[in-house]
């Protein structure tokens, strides 16, 4: 027998196994099939109207120009007006930034103040809270619009803002207050020691240290509101409707040819900002862990 | 009342919503007394101190700091610094911002801020790290700032939850040093909660066994160690434990204790009490380990007997030998030299006045 056996020494030479490579197909498979209609949506969006025409969705793009994408932007009609997406995106942007900021603002005090300062009454409060997180939103429709209105916000900036605010605090509540939770006690024990009140202590001791549930509030109350399509067409009122109210409106136009084109660069155009948000931040949320921003 | 206790608790109770972890607890400490609370986990150790530190709320009593009632009071206005078992550092801060903290919310000068920050860095000696973040420090040195933290508010009062229970053994035994020689230099009064028998003993001007919300006896070092009011303080302190033997004890001229087939006479043994003529069921002698003599001075001993030793354990400068006397597994230590042997046969002794009696009750007699 010339059979050598060799003594495992070192480093553990690599095997492609057969389950890897069944994995790694399986894999592929999935990853195709979800980029796929990506592909089509990129590449019909680059095409011009003949080539559309045409028929073959997963064609490449002959003569590939942005001329779609700069008219869905600029000058694609929704109804009467035809000043494109950028109306809607502007008025996206000023209803997201303002709701995202107050919703996280209060939520990340609420958290903080259930989870370190109980007060009497503080676990009822936050089931009633949680509870209201699970009531469909259809329910609270009507008397919402009611409230609004009787507020002299409905169809404004701020009433469409004030609903996202509101809507979004249970959740987040709920994030930040278990996340307080989890932080050492003997922390928030050693600043009060030290003379630290409770907005001293929540934004010089807390705050620095929730940079990754910030991170993630924000990924959720960003594409959540900017998602948005109900609160938006309801509360917002026709001069202010959000970016995704519009690209409803030029996609279903009734006018004129249908420009597919135009429709698919509108569509990719409003799911960037999520998209960016996701790519920008979520690797900062990765690295905020690594760096270990949580441990004494 | 007097005048100079620097802390005063009267008839303190606390309970966590119905749970009652202390009652009618009181405890007097002197200005700048080392006073160690010793127990098992759960005793309600962390509870007294953070009542005393003001961050948890009693149901009734009373919490006087220097002649102050200060019951109702915020922990900043109590003059106590305290020092966490897992140093509660913050983490986002440098060093320098953790020691200047506290400072900074009391609105002190800066250059007062400076002075003092300089001072306990340099006690603490951890001037080189002012600059770095909690993370990038050791466990000890980590522990340094934390006393640091507490030492730059120039308080009365130290307070101490277990601060070395996290570090490994060297450097707690130089930790202890430390906060000793920091006792002795700032004279102030220090709580200082551990489940660590050696750091009681080495550190405390006084000590408090706890059991159950209960204080089973609050006194030196050196009459727990000596004179343990229960068998359950006796149990707790020493180590390795002491042995126990159950038996009756008969009064007289001549007290004499058996077990079993035992006599072990009692002459010369401080009984706290005046017994009655009855003999007495149910009653335990104790004997520390390191109280056992062993070879020719255990045959001039009041007691002696020879034993089959079971089983050794070497541990350097002395032995522990287990050994049966009767149905009881008998602790003993010898020096560290002896050559002992599972079987050998050896004769111990002990002087049963330098043991200790409880009751059925387990209380001292
Ligand atoms: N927040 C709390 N809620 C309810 N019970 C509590 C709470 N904290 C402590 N207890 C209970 O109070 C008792 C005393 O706790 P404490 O923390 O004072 O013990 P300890 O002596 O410090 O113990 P250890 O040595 O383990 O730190 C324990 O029985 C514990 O279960
Ligand atoms: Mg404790």
């Amino acid at each position: 027998m010339t059979k050598s056996i060799v003594t495992p020494r070192g480093q553990k030479p690599n095997r492609i196994s057969a389950g890897r490579i069944i994995l790694y197909s399986v894999l592929v498979v999935a990853a195709v099939y979800y980029l796929l209609p990506l592909y089509v949506m990129v590449a019909t969006s680059l095409k011009d109207l003949d080539q559309v025409r045409e028929g073959n969705i997963f064609a490449i793009p002959l003569r590939a120009s942005f001329d779609a994408w700069v008219k869905a932007w600029d000058t694609a009609c929704t109804g009467l007006y035809c000043e494109g997406l950028k109306v809607g995106f502007w008025k996206s942007v000023q209803i997201t930034v303002p709701s995202v900021l107050a919703s996280i603002a209060i939520a990340s005090v609420n958290g903080y103040a259930l989870s370190y300062w109980r007060f009497r009454g503080s676990e009822v409060f936050f089931t009633i809270l949680i509870i209201g997180s699970f009531i469909p939103y259809q329910v609270m429709l009507y008397p919402l619009v009611i409230i609004t209105r009787e507020m002299g916000i409905f169809g404004t900036l701020p009433g469409v803002i004030f609903i996202h605010s509101i809507f979004g605090m249970p959740i987040l509540t709920l994030l930040f207050r278990n996340y307080f939770a989890a932080l050492p006690v003997e922390l928030f024990k050693a600043a009060r020691v030290d003379g630290a009140g409770f907005w001293g202590i929540f934004f010089q001791i807390m705050l620095p240290m929730s940079i990754p549930i910030l991170v993630v509030a924000v990924i959720l109350q960003v594409t959540g509101i900017w998602n948005d399509f109900l609160f938006g067409v309801i509360f917002a009122g026709t001069k202010n409707w959000p970016m995704t109210v519009q690209l409803n409106n030029i996609v279903n136009t009734t006018q004129g040819v249908k420009e597919h084109n135009v429709n698919m660069a509108a569509t990719i155009l409003t799911g960037l900002v999520p998209l960016t948000i996701y790519f920008v931040s979520g690797r900062y949320f990765v690295r905020g862990i690594a760096a270990g921003a949580v441990k004494g | 009342m007097s005048d100079n206790n620097s802390i005063e608790i009267k008839d303190l109770k606390v309970a966590y919503g119905e749970v009652v972890v202390l009652e009618n607890m009181n405890l007097e400490i002197g200005e700048g007394e080392f006073l160690v609370l010793l127990g098992a986990s759960g005793c309600g150790k962390s509870t007294l101190l953070n009542c005393i530190a003001g961050l948890l709320d009693v149901k009734d009593g009373e919490i006087h700091i220097k002649g102050k009632n200060v019951t109702w009071e915020e922990p900043k206005d109590r003059g106590i610094g305290m020092v966490f078992q897992s140093y509660a550092l913050y983490p986002q801060m440098s060093v320098k911002g953790n020691l200047s903290f506290g400072l900074r919310n009391a609105g002190v000068k800066k250059d007062e801020v400076e002075r003092r920050v300089a001072q306990a860095s340099e006690i603490l000696q951890i001037e080189p790290l002012l600059n770095r973040r909690p993370a990038e420090l050791s466990g000890g040195q980590r522990q340094r700032v934390a006393i640091g933290r507490a030492l730059v508010r120039d308080v009365d009062v130290f307070l101490f939850d277990e601060p070395l229970s996290n570090l490994d053994a060297k450097l707690r035994a130089d930790l202890r040093v430390e906060i000793k020689r920091l006792h002795q230099r700032l004279e102030n009064t220090m709580i200082y909660v551990t489940h660590d028998q050696i750091e009681a003993m080495t550190l405390a001007d006084r000590i408090a066994i706890m059991r159950g919300g209960l204080i089973q006896q609050l006194d030196t070092p050196y009459n727990i160690y000596n004179n343990p009011v229960n068998k359950y303080v006796a149990g707790f302190i020493g180590s390795p434990a002491m042995n126990f033997l159950e038996g009756t004890l008969t009064p007289g001229e001549a007290p004499v204790f058996t077990s079993g087939d035992l006599s072990i006479p009692m002459a010369g043994y401080g009984l706290t009490q005046t017994l009655g003529t009855a003999p007495m069921q149910g009653v335990t002698l104790g004997i520390r380990p390191e109280h056992v003599l062993f070879g020719d001075s255990a045959s001039s001993a009041p007691f002696s007997r020879e034993v089959v030793v079971e089983v050794v354990e070497p541990m350097g400068a002395d032995t522990l030998v287990w050994a049966m006397i009767g149905d009881l597994s008998f602790r003993f230590r010898v020096e560290g030299q002896l050559q002992l042997r599972s079987g050998d046969k050896v004769t111990i002794g002990f002087d049963p006045a330098r043991g200790s009696m409880f009751d059925a009750e387990e209380n001292r007699i």
